[in-house]
């Protein structure tokens, strides 16, 4: 009995850690590169509807993957062009990107399927329930690779950190940034997608519920880095999961511990972080900082 | 001249929101200029037009101005949303604990108050608490940054999920009565209640919640400007906000500074308790914010983070938010969700100014205007 509900357990971290590790892999690309991004939230919500509902018309989850896909990234280049080329406040826009996506599903789906922000139910077998999974944890070991190991990494980390130095070297920053925020929307996007098709069989009005923004607390509890993140996110996974499995088991002094108290832990974590009090986490040096070449 | 440099780029900001979230509504399949006459004529009935207008601007003048002081000290507030969300338990909390006897859900009274207070004071001590219970949300991620130098973003955001996680948390074991529904605490007494401005004015109705509140939001547009730009406290807001380099150098302590405007700005954000729980539902209500917060961004942005600009955006968001309930019944295939994606239209516009910038510069009708 035990045996069997930590296997369940094991299983399920891993299920709930899946959607916050693609997306915080996706934010962090962006960061590294210099460019805020808290539009993970929206991402992940443009990538869950498109999937959804293309899913559904189309009857094949890879076509809903791959236009979840294509939605994420149409989205993240309206935050790539506002924030590299207008020099828009990087928070700002992101808070507009999530605002924009709260509203453009809701009002898609009301024009499409006459629903209040939902898509009709797909059929058991068009889902895709382990692949994301899988390519989660094999993207960990992608990113780390590309980031310490390939050219494009190296110039991806030179323009997060130290921008005049990497366009004196003639690295192109503005267009490095550019593909970094546009992957990042690709990758927020599949772990939006894997919560439509994959963990559900539709899309419900706000279905992320801040799953973004704990993408983004792991992010910065991994310290921007590929395989701590994937830990922080199995961390954030794990609560989840427990608060789930222990409703109406454990009862540490005779009444269970109510759910609030463990869905704060990513975010209280996240802000002793932040604060120095576990390790330091430090940001790339020019996070926010939008780069403009001396004329 | 200056004024009109001023409201120029906003009013192209929403005018091109405008013709994007209309092209929208064609793509969808629906009449844009039908569906603006439902969002926008329908705010202009009197009463239900202007009183529901400004019943819904209220909130928002109050997470407008909470949004646009922290900006002045060159923070961005997120995390107004965690902050009224705090004031208006602890102000429900005072309602209850000193209120006196109230009827309950099934009709029976009861008294949960330790002491009942007379109105004289139960008021003021409610407004004061949420003033207090929000400044001190407020102050944390000031005290985190000031001290631990973290980002007031991402403790914004973090604080609140944790916010509405515990209101909540009290709300459904400790204050919710048993056999209700519905996710709320016990009523507030009638003590203190605040009065509707029906009563006041002939031809308001008071079941239109338009209540007092509405009247202390005008004030606070008015203290936030003096606060601002005629006291001490309000210089060193600015200095630090401009260049905190410069500010230290000239012996301001700008740690203090994002401290306090923090607190302030919290404080601001607790308002919408006020008007929330002492002038419209009478209790706490889980999840009643409709994104207040961080509407209050976009109205801060709009407003360019100047009072009257906040009032001005204020009353427009108030009125999107009034009409996008008749856009949800009237119209065939848009919802009120349209409110979202122009508001969501509108920030990035005023974002990217350097868009417009471009094309309008030349003219010199848009010179940046220094924060």
């Amino acid at each position: 009995m035990t045996e069997i509900f930590t296997i369940a357990l094991i299983f399920s971290t891993i299920r709930t850690a899946t959607p916050l590790l693609l997306a915080a892999l996706g934010g962090l690309y962006s960061e590294r590169a210099g460019v805020i991004n808290i539009a993970l939230e929206g991402l992940m919500l443009a990538g869950a509807f498109t999937a959804a509902a293309v899913t559904h018309y189309a009857g094949s989850p890879w076509a809903g993957l791959l236009a979840g896909i294509g939605a994420g990234v149409l989205v993240a280049a309206i935050h790539a062009v506002a924030c590299i080329r207008f020099n828009a406040d990087q928070v700002v826009s992101g808070t507009a990107i999530n605002i924009l996506m709260t509203g453009v599903p809701a009002m898609l789906s009301g024009a499409l399927f006459l629903s209040s922000g939902s898509t009709p139910q797909i059929p058991r077998d068009d889902l895709i329930p382990w692949t994301p999974v899988v390519l989660a944890l094999l993207l960990v070991g992608v990113t780390w690779y590309v980031l310490y190991r390939t050219p494009f990494g190296l110039r991806l980390r030179a323009v997060g950190e130290n921008p005049e130095a990497a366009d004196a070297a003639g690295v192109n920053v503005n267009g490095v940034r550019y593909s970094a925020v546009l992957l990042s929307g690709a990758l927020a996007a599949i772990g939006g997608a894997y919560l439509s098709i994959g963990q559900s069989s539709l899309f419900t009005r706000n279905m992320t519920s801040g799953r973004g923004f704990i993408a983004l607390a792991a992010l910065i509890f991994g310290k921007w880095r590929p395989v701590q993140t994937m830990l922080a996110c199995l961390l954030f996974g794990f609560t989840e999961a427990i608060s789930i499995q222990m409703q109406g088991v454990f009862k540490p002094w005779g009444e269970e511990i109510p759910v609030q108290f463990i869905s704060i832990v990513p975010y209280v974590l996240t802000i002793v972080v932040l604060a120095g009090f576990i390790g330091l986490s430090r940001a790339p040096r020019a996070l926010g900082i939008p780069y403009q070449k001396e004329k | 001249m200056k004024l009109l440099r001023e409201l120029f780029f906003p009013l192209v900001a929403v005018l091109a929101a405008f013709v994007l979230g209309g092209i929208f509504v064609w793509i969808i399949g629906d009449n844009p200029f039908e569906t603006y006459r439902l969002l926008i004529g329908s705010a202009f009935s009197w009463p239900d037009g202007i009183g529901y207008t400004l019943f819904y601007a209220t909130p928002l003048i109050f997470t407008g101005l909470a949004v646009a002081v922290a900006f002045r000290c060159g923070l961005l507030n997120i995390g107004a949303e965690g902050q009224l969300y705090v004031a208006a338990f602890a102000t429900a909390w005072v309602g209850i604990k000193f209120g006196g006897t109230v009827v309950d859900v099934f009709g029976t009274p009861v008294n949960y108050s330790w002491v009942t207070l007379p109105a004289v004071l139960l008021v003021p001590l409610a407004i004061v608490t949420a003033i207090v219970a929000g400044a001190a949300w407020g102050a944390i991620p000031g005290v985190l940054k000031a001290r631990f130098g973290s980002h007031e973003v991402i403790n914004t955001i973090m604080l609140n999920f944790i916010a509405i996680a515990l209101v909540s948390y009290f709300t459904q074991y400790h204050f919710k009565q048993a056999g209700d529904p519905i996710l709320q605490t016990v009523p507030v007494g009638a003590g203190v209640h605040l009065p509707r401005l029906g009563s006041f004015i002939p031809g308001l109705p008071t079941r239109i919640p338009l209540n007092l509140a509405f009247l202390f939001a005008l004030v606070a547009c008015v203290l936030v400007y003096i606060f601002l730009w005629r006291t001490k406290w309000g210089y060193a807001i600015r200095a630090t906000g401009a260049n905190p380099t410069a500010a230290e150098y000239g012996g301001i302590s700008t740690g203090k500074q994002i401290v306090l405007a923090m607190a302030v700005s919290g404080a601001l954000a607790g308002m919408v308790a006020v008007n929330e729980v002492l002038g419209y539902r009478y209790r706490y209500y889980d999840g009643f914010s409709a994104n207040y917060g961080f509407t209050g961004i976009a109205v801060a942005l709009l407003g360019r983070n100047h009072p009257v600009g906040v009032l001005l955006s204020a009353l427009l968001f108030g009125m999107l938010i009034r009409g996008g309930i008749f856009v949800d019944a009237f119209s065939g295939k848009v919802s009120k969700d349209l409110v979202e994606v122009l508001q969501a239209i509108v920030i990035l516009f005023v974002a990217c100014e350097a868009l417009f910038r471009g094309s309008f510069g030349r003219f010199g009708l848009l010179k940046r205007s220094k924060v």
